[in-house]
Formats: structure tokens, C-alpha cells, sequence
């Protein structure tokens, strides 16, 4: 283990470090806990500039529930989920398809396509914005969740598919060879030994697509308009009104819409470590 | 099939309904009321319509107002809905020359609005005909703080410039920095820009500028910037105003750290009750006094796509919505003006003051950033910001937006 | 063997293919050919409104006579050579972090926390933070006797005032990779490491990093793609501004594209920022496969 772990050190360093989490951790989430007091705030607080301070009053309840009474911010949660979901699990099997077929096969244009994949990490997603509206527009999926749905898991196809090759060629060959050996057609052996040594790659990447879906505010603004099938993030600037930003609310429903992949990590961490340590053991 | 599964299936198959066609008797309706207010007053006067029609449906999509802007061209061009609001002026003619918006003459005739909205008819007019139908407007002024002038011994409100700027003096020397602004998000400083230039050169100057049809080089448009530096000279600004949003400008007000904003009228739900009574309104100062007084008074409107589905239930919708009673009842909510003139003045000593100022201007102007093309609005706000924190760049701004106009306007 | 049919004799060529189809076609419909279909956006002046009109490379003419299109190319390379610090102050945290004690696990997972919450949020807080009268930065400034300094509306200093909020998220992540990466490194090598009397930099520089590689490599994957992603952040915290001295090229494009419903002139920045991008590409691609080839 490195660096060497801090019971090897002396009391008196073990008990610094110990008592130097606590305040690290206050700096580091200082920003957030600033987001949490506002979400507290009154609005006349905000208006007089008291961001920082003591707030004069605490509308907790009132700002919470205002944010699920007056807003359809259940309707948006609910809406979050059902694009996100899909999208993951559509995401991990497209890409663990793909992944497997770069990594073990040998074809002429295995190289070329796999370049194209990481190309596709890199691109600024503005440029696709138009083209994209107007094929949804033509595909009739514009303004429904199919439309973010589907652009979610091609998008994120990319970086996956990067992803779950690399995991995939750093497994011991020696296992499908000898599948082979066996007799297993190739599927099986997809879907045998493939699928199952991949798993922990698939929780972390899970995780980590769940957060970018959850998250995503550019494309949710570009291929849905209406309050049925519009996600949280969006939800969440329409609380931003054309003169009046009643940040309080925001920031309450900011708090609701982080939640989710806050406690998707929590119950995921180990997976999520386990996975990132060996996607990470072969690049 | 499991509980969880229905649910999921129950919620996909609402999420299909609402992507699919409006059946008859339904008007989609998108619009970009946002702030809590006026989405109230909408849903209350929708709900009015709809139990005045008991076979017509409304359904009301409310955009993010900026969003909205963006949205709008594509659900035109590909799926239009029956109703969108819209703003008057220059947003309103890029739909119009494009036939993306039905001509509503025949609306306007039907239910005498030609005289009941006189003072917008010209605003909604173009090639003589009206293409939609106001439902709001309101002005734009100084509000400032009462009790700071009299602490500076100022007893009335500045009428000329020169009382303007000797305002500023005052306030200055008590160390009250005389004008709150932000322009993080460009358009206050539009505000300052349009009454300069209005006040300096007249609203028809204005309006020809706004066109493209004259220079930003121009000698009278130089001239609107050296009033304009006059005041920047004399420390009227407040320090810093590139990082505030028109919002965040507030608190210097209602702290008592700055006397005056201009800004319109929708700032008043925004007086905290500690200062509220201590705010007052006055007029933009005189600068030439022969000229013309214009102002500004952006009108927010109604309007029928020209591709919309159901026609004839939005057509009723619309002169429902240009009646008086609704009308008032509407902005009574929004604390705007009603343009029918048959409506009363909700009962606001803001929009009362409002309202005779604008009933004794010459004329109406929409705001920069409606009156001018879109791109021409964004780089000359931009420039605008620009000249208020760096004034000595003036010659180069004016360059520039009148590189920018001679592209844009193509001549 | 004879009588394999016709699968069993190709199966070993129709597996790539049935496996990548689903990913290929889906990546070739939404994401390859919506940018040919930029560039050839980029060849005409369209409002989005009226059909497209051809004006063959005028728009990209007249991009190399416009300033603000610098100003955010400047920007953009500002981006991605200070956005790459999120790698050592993430090794950093890690290092710090990679403890065995009580609660340590709900520690890490809190310093992960800035990485989940939406980049709305994070520019929020920081132009509180960077607010010239009531923010936090001011109180400390005048805490010290010195003038507040107004980041989001200094033209020289806005970029790295956005930059440093980019970082906050970003560092978390970078963590994250590299506390999994820690626990990856073989406690063999560490005493060989030792035994060779390598201490404090030069185990960490000549053992550790090495062993980190991998971990090093996804986070400068994610850290470009997140430089890229710095849209969010400058349309939230400052909109480009002041006077357009904080664009991204990224940022710029939309706004040319939606806010001046110029497609085909967005459409053109959007393609210098992908050529800027290849680059990147380049770069990884040469890497991977030489991996590739020094591993069969």
C-alpha cells in the first residue's frame, strides 16, 4: 500500500491525520454546503446579498416543498429515471458487444473503427446539435423520451465501447482459447465467459454513464420540449424564471436532483472501485 | 408482468400520448411564462377559457423564457403548436417575413381591436396587416431610493441632464454610488444605450438605426456615446457591474450603497418590504429638450403559427384573450399594462406612473435587443458592456458594430 | 467436419461483425453522419428558418478576420493545458486519502461528491464565491487589508476564475482514478522499490507513477473531454463575457448558432474546434497502439 499506511507512523502524526479529514473535508465541500444553506435561504436573503452568512430565517419545508408542490420536480425526477435507466443498461450491452468484438477478433478494419469510437470522445457535441434535432424531427421521436434515449446510447457509445475493449483484451486470452478448443461457438462464448468476467467493468461504467445522463442539460434542451418528458436538469433551469432566479429553490432543487446518482455511488462504491481498478489495470 | 413493470409501461405510454398529435378540440399552447406570477395568471386565465369552451382543451407548455428563444424556431419550422407567445418588433418580423405566422387581421377587425389597442397597433403591424395580439407591456424608467436623495438634498427628481448629472454629484460626494447596473447578461446596458440615444437624437433616429439603415459611425450616434461617457466619466456606474446579473445589481439599492436603477418595470415585485415604500419612479431625463420624447415599452404578444393544426379553436382562444376583462385581470397578475385600452390600470402607483408616461410619449420603442436584428442586438450589447468599463476604446467599438451592421444589414 | 454449416465455418468472421453491428450503426446514424452533415452546414449561411444558401468557404473566411473567434481559441488552449492540473491535485487527494481509518470510506465518498452535481450548480456557487461585494473571496481580501478583486468581470483573469470551478469537479474525479489505481499497485513492487532505498519523490516519481499509468491515461481522457465539456461553465458563470473575453470556442459556437441563428457560421467554428481536437486524437491513438504492440 501506498503511501504507507499512517498506523505505521507515529501517534502523534496518526492523530494529526485523523483530526486533519474532518477540516479538509469542510474546505473541500465548502462550496456545496453554501448550495445546501441556500437551499434554507429566504428569498430576501438572497435579494440583500446574504449568501454566505447566517441565514435570517430557515425555510427548510418551505423551500422543499414549495420546490415539489409548486414545480412538477416529481414529474422531472421521474422523467430522469426513465431516460437514464434505459440508457445504461442499452449503453453496456451495445458497447459490451462492440468492445468484445474489437478486442478479440482480428479484421481488417478492427483498428479503424476502433479509432473512430475514440474520435467520437472528443467530439464537441455543439456541432452535432442541428443535424441531430432534424433526424429526430424525421424519425418522429422528437419530444418524446425515445429521442434521448436512443442519441444517449449512441453518443455514449464511444467512450464504452473504449472502455469495455480495453477491459476485455486485458482478460487472459487463454480462457476463450480454450473455450474454443471446447467446441463453444462464439456467441456462447460472449455471452459464457465474456459477460460474466465483465461485470464489474459494467457496474463501474454504470455508474459513471448514470452520473453523465443524469446530469445532461445541453440535449434534453435541444430534442424535448414538453413537461412530460422533460428530465430534472432542465426541470431545474425552467425554475429559473425570466426576471426572477428564486435561487433558493434552485438550489433545494439542485440538493433533489443530485441525490439520485449521490446514492447510486454509495451503493455502488465497491463495484465501482472493484471495476475502475481493473478497466484501469490494462490502457 | 410485475407491478413495476406496469408502472414503467404506464409511464412510457403517457410519455407516447404527449409526443402524438393533439386531438380536435385541443390548442397546444407554448409559451414562455416561466416566473412563478405570470404562469399563475396563464393557468387561471386558461382555466377561464376552458370553462367558457367546455369542448376545447388547452395544453399549456411553459419554456425556460431563454430557452424558449431557441426553441421556438424549431417547434415552428417542424412542429408548430396552435399559440406561442412572442415579443413584438424586430423577434416578431423574423417569423413574418418567413410565413411562419398566421396574419390575424381579420381577428383584429372582428373584435375592433384596431381602436381598443390603438397605442400597439403599429408595434403588431407589418405590410398593414397585424400578426398578433398583445396581452402585456410595460415601461422602463429610473426607480430610485427616495430617502437617499433627500439625504444628499435633492428634493425633486431630475428632469434635465444637467440635474441628472448634478444628482450624480451629490450622491458621489456622500459616497452613494449614484447608478446600480449588471450587465453580466448585456441588455441593462441596452437600457442606458436606447434612452441616451433617444434622448439625444429621437425616436425616429433610433428606429433608423435599429434597421441597419444608418451607421454606427455615425457623428449622432458618436455623439449619444459622449453623453454617455460624461456620466461613466463622472463615476455614475457601479464598480464592477461586468460580474452582476440585472439581479445581483439589486442588493446596492436596497442597501442603501447606490440611489438609481433603470430597469423596467418588473423589478417592483422585487422591493424588499424594508424598502419598498422608500422607492420612487421618475422619468429619463431631457437631454435635448426640442426633440420628440420616446420610450421604452417592450409588449409581449400573442400569436397563431402559421402551421398550426387547429386554427379556428386558437382563433378563439386569441380574441378571448384580447378582451378587456381578461386583460386586466391578467396583468393585475403579471403587474404589467393591459394594451386594450378598455381594461383598467391595475391599481399600482408604478404602472399608474407608467401608464401616463407612456400615454404622453411621442412614441414607443421595443428595447435594443427586440428592435434590431438578433446578431446585430448581441454585438452591439456586447460592445456596449465593452465601452462602460473601457471607455477610451469608443472609436474601436463603433468599428466594430458597424462592421458588424454593414454585414448584417448587407449594405 | 465436413458437414459444419456455414456458420460454424465463418463463425470467427460473422461474430465481429453481428457484435459491433448494433454500436456501429447506432454511432454512424447519430454521431458520424450528423457531422458530415455540419461540415456541410458550415458551406452555407442558414438562419434555421429559410432553406440554406451555398457560400462555399466564406464562412470560414471570414472566421480568420474575426477577434472574438482568437480570443476563444486562446481560451480553449488555456483550457486544456490548465484543466490538466485536475490530474496532479487529484493524485494529490488520492494520496492523502489512500488510508485505512475509521470512516475513511465515507470520507472518499464525500470528496467524490463534487463530481455528481450538476455543472449548473458548481458555476452557481462559484460566482457567489468570486462575488466582488458579498462573496467569500471579497471577505477574505478585505480580511487582508486588499482590495477585492473582481475575477468574473476582469478580462485577464475571468478564464482562470471559470477554470478553477471546472477544476473542483474535475479533481474529484481525477481521485477517484487514482485511488482505484492505488489499490491496483502490487505491494511486490513497493518492496522491491524499497529494498532499491527508494523514499518519499523518488518512489513516488520512479515506482508509483509508473504502476499508475493506466489510471493516469483514463484521467487524461476524461480531463480533455471534461475541458471540452467547459460549455457549461462559461454559459453559466459569465456567458463569455465580459465583452466576449471568456468564450470557448465551444460556447461561441452556440451562440453564433442559436443566439444569432447563424448555423452555418457555428457550424464552422464547430468544425475548427473538431480539426483542434484531432490532435488529441492523434495523440492517444499513437499511444494506444503502441501499448498494443509492445502487449502482443
Amino acid at each position: 500500500m501506498y503511501p504507507a499506511p499512517i498506523q505505521t507512523a507515529s501517534p502523534a502524526a496518526r492523530g494529526l491525520y485523523k483530526a486533519s479529514l474532518p477540516v479538509a473535508l469542510v474546505v473541500w465541500l465548502l462550496p456545496l454546503l453554501a448550495v445546501m444553506l441556500t437551499s434554507i435561504r429566504s428569498l430576501e436573503d438572497i435579494n440583500q446579498g446574504n449568501y454566505w452568512g447566517w441565514p435570517s430565517e430557515f425555510d427548510l419545508i418551505q423551500n422543499y416543498s414549495q420546490v415539489f408542490g409548486a414545480t412538477p420536480m416529481a414529474r422531472y425526477l421521474l422523467n430522469s429515471l426513465i431516460i437514464t435507466l434505459p440508457t445504461v443498461i442499452g449503453t453496456l450491452i451495445i458497447s459490451t458487444m462492440a468492445g468484445a468484438a474489437l478486442a478479440i477478433y482480428n479484421f481488417r478494419f478492427n483498428i479503424l473503427l476502433f479509432a473512430m469510437f475514440i474520435a467520437g470522445n472528443f467530439i464537441p457535441f455543439q456541432i452535432l446539435m442541428i443535424p441531430v434535432r432534424d433526424l429526430m424531427v424525421d424519425l418522429g421521436m422528437y419530444d418524446s423520451y425515445y429521442s434521448l434515449i436512443v442519441f444517449h446510447i449512441a453518443f455514449q457509445a464511444g467512450f464504452c465501447t473504449l472502455f469495455m475493449r480495453n477491459f476485455i483484451k486485458a482478460l487472459p486470452f487463454e480462457l476463450i482459447e480454450a473455450a474454443r478448443v471446447s467446441g463453444a461457438n462464439e456467441f456462447v462464448i460472449f455471452y459464457q465467459i465474456i459477460v460474466p468476467l465483465v461485470r464489474p467493468a459494467l457496474a463501474a461504467l454504470g455508474v459513471l454513464i448514470f452520473t453523465f445522463i443524469w446530469n445532461d442539460y445541453f440535449w434534453a434542451l435541444v430534442l424535448v420540449q414538453s413537461d412530460e418528458v422533460r428530465p430534472i436538469t432542465v426541470g431545474l433551469s425552467a425554475l429559473k424564471g425570466q426576471w426572477v432566479a428564486s435561487w433558493q429553490l434552485i438550489s433545494a432543487g439542485s440538493i433533489v436532483a443530485a441525490l439520485p446518482p449521490v446514492i447510486m455511488f454509495f451503493l455502488m462504491q465497491r463495484h465501482f472501485i472493484a471495476g475502475l481498478m481493473l478497466g484501469a489495470s490494462k490502457g | 408482468m410485475s407491478m413495476r413493470k406496469i408502472a414503467f409501461a404506464t409511464v412510457l405510454g403517457s410519455g407516447l400520448a404527449a409526443a402524438g398529435m393533439a386531438e380536435a378540440g385541443t390548442i397546444i399552447f407554448n409559451s414562455n411564462t416561466s416566473d412563478p406570477a405570470p404562469k399563475a395568471a396563464f393557468e387561471t386565465a386558461i382555466a377561464e377559457f376552458e370553462a367558457a369552451n367546455p369542448d376545447i382543451d388547452v395544453k399549456f407548455n411553459v419554456f425556460d423564457h431563454e430557452a424558449f428563444k431557441t426553441a421556438i424556431r424549431n417547434f415552428l419550422t417542424t412542429e408548430p403548436p396552435d399559440v406561442v407567445t412572442w415579443f413584438a418588433g424586430n423577434r416578431m418580423k423574423v417569423f413574418v417575413d418567413r410565413n411562419l405566422f398566421e396574419d390575424l387581421t381579420p381577428l383584429w377587425q372582428e373584435n375592433g381591436l384596431d381602436e381598443k389597442m390603438a397605442s400597439s397597433r403599429s408595434a403588431m403591424t407589418i405590410a398593414d396587416k397585424q400578426w398578433g395580439v398583445p396581452y402585456a407591456y410595460y415601461q422602463w424608467g429610473v426607480y430610485y431610493r427616495e430617502d437617499l436623495f433627500e439625504q444628499v438634498g435633492v428634493t425633486e427628481p431630475p428632469k434635465t441632464w444637467e440635474e441628472f448629472k448634478e444628482v450624480g454629484a451629490k450622491l458621489n460626494e456622500a459616497g452613494i454610488t449614484p447608478v446600480t447596473i449588471g450587465t453580466k447578461f448585456l441588455w441593462t446596458a441596452a437600457g442606458w444605450f436606447d434612452y441616451i440615444n433617444m434622448r439625444t437624437n429621437g425616436l425616429d433616429f433610433h428606429i433608423e438605426l435599429m434597421d441597419g439603415k444608418v451607421p454606427y459611425t455615425d457623428e449622432r450616434v458618436v455623439k449619444t456615446f459622449e453623453n454617455w461617457k460624461e456620466l461613466i466619466d463622472a463615476d455614475f456606474f457601479l464598480a464592477n457591474h461586468a460580474n452582476y446579473s440585472w439581479q445581483e445589481a439589486q442588493p446596492f439599492l436596497y442597501q442603501g450603497d447606490a440611489a438609481m436603477y433603470l430597469i423596467g418595470n418588473f423589478i417592483v415585485p422585487q422591493f424588499p418590504e424594508s424598502v419598498a415604500d422608500k422607492i420612487g419612479f421618475f422619468q429619463f431625463p431631457m437631454i435635448d429638450e426640442g426633440i420628440p420624447v420616446g420610450e421604452d415599452a417592450p409588449t409581449d404578444t400573442l400569436h397563431i403559427p402559421a402551421g398550426a393544426k387547429n386554427k379556428e379553436d386558437a382563433l378563439k382562444f386569441l380574441s378571448y384573450m384580447s378582451e378587456a376583462g381578461i386583460q386586466g385581470e391578467l396583468n393585475a397578475a403579471l403587474g404589467n399594462l393591459p394594451p386594450n385600452k378598455e381594461a383598467p390600470v391595475p391599481e399600482d402607483r408604478f404602472l399608474e406612473a407608467g401608464f401616463e408616461m407612456l400615454a404622453d410619449a411621442a412614441g414607443l420603442a421595443q428595447f435594443y435587443d427586440r428592435d434590431t436584428d438578433p446578431e446585430m442586438a448581441k454585438i452591439g450589447m456586447q460592445g456596449f458592456q465593452e465601452f462602460m468599463v473601457k471607455p477610451d476604446r469608443q472609436d474601436a467599438i463603433l468599428e466594430r458594430l458597424e462592421k458588424a451592421r454593414q454585414r448584417i444589414f448587407k449594405n | 467436419m465436413v458437414e459444419a454449416g456455414f456458420f460454424e465455418r465463418n463463425q470467427q468472421r460473422l461474430a465481429p461483425v453481428v457484435l459491433l453491428a448494433p454500436a456501429l450503426i447506432m454511432f454512424l446514424v447519430f454521431v458520424v453522419n450528423p457531422i458530415v452533415q455540419s461540415l456541410w452546414i458550415s458551406l452555407h449561411e442558414w438562419d434555421g428558418l429559410s432553406p440554406p444558401i451555398w457560400v462555399g468557404l466564406s464562412n470560414y473566411r471570414e472566421l480568420f478576420d474575426d477577434e472574438l473567434f482568437y480570443v476563444s481559441l486562446q481560451n480553449n488552449i488555456i483550457w486544456l493545458v490548465l484543466y490538466l492540473l485536475a490530474l496532479p491535485a487529484g493524485l494529490a487527494v488520492a494520496l492523502y486519502l489512500n488510508q485505512n481509518v475509521l470512516g475513511i470510506r465515507l470520507v472518499k465518498s464525500l470528496f467524490f461528491f463534487p463530481f455528481v452535481i450538476s455543472q449548473v450548480v458548481v458555476g452557481l456557487v462559484f460566482s457567489w464565491f468570486y462575488d466582488p461585494s458579498f462573496g467569500l473571496l471579497a471577505k477574505l481580501f478585505t480580511g487582508l487589508g486588499l482590495e477585492p478583486v473582481p475575477i468574473l468581470s476582469d478580462e485577464n483573469l475571468v478564464t482562470y476564475g471559470i477554470i478553477l470551478a471546472g477544476l473542483w469537479p474535475q479533481t474529484a474525479y481525477c481521485m477517484i482514478l487514482y485511488l482505484t489505481g492505488l489499490n491496483n499497485v502490487s505491494p511486490e513492487v513497493i518492496e522491491a522499490g524499497k529494498i532499491d532505498g527508494a523514499v518519499g519523490w523518488r518512489m513516488l516519481w520512479h515506482v508509483i507513477l509508473p504502476q499508475l499509468r493506466p489510471a493516469t491515461f483514463i484521467a487524461l481522457v476524461v480531463t480533455v473531454i471534461g475541458a471540452l465539456r467547459s460549455f457549461d461553465l462559461v454559459a453559466i458563470m459569465t456567458g463569455g463575457g465580459p465583452f466576449g473575453t471568456s468564450n470557448v470556442l465551444a460556447y461561441y459556437m452556440y451562440e453564433q448558432a442559436l443566439f444569432n441563428y447563424r448555423m452555418g457560421y457555428g457550424a464552422a467554428i464547430a468544425t475548427v474546434l473538431f480539426l483542434i481536437m484531432d490532435i488529441y486524437i492523434v495523440f492517444f491513438l499513437t499511444r494506444m497502439l503502441r501499448q498494443e504492440r509492445r502487449g502482443g
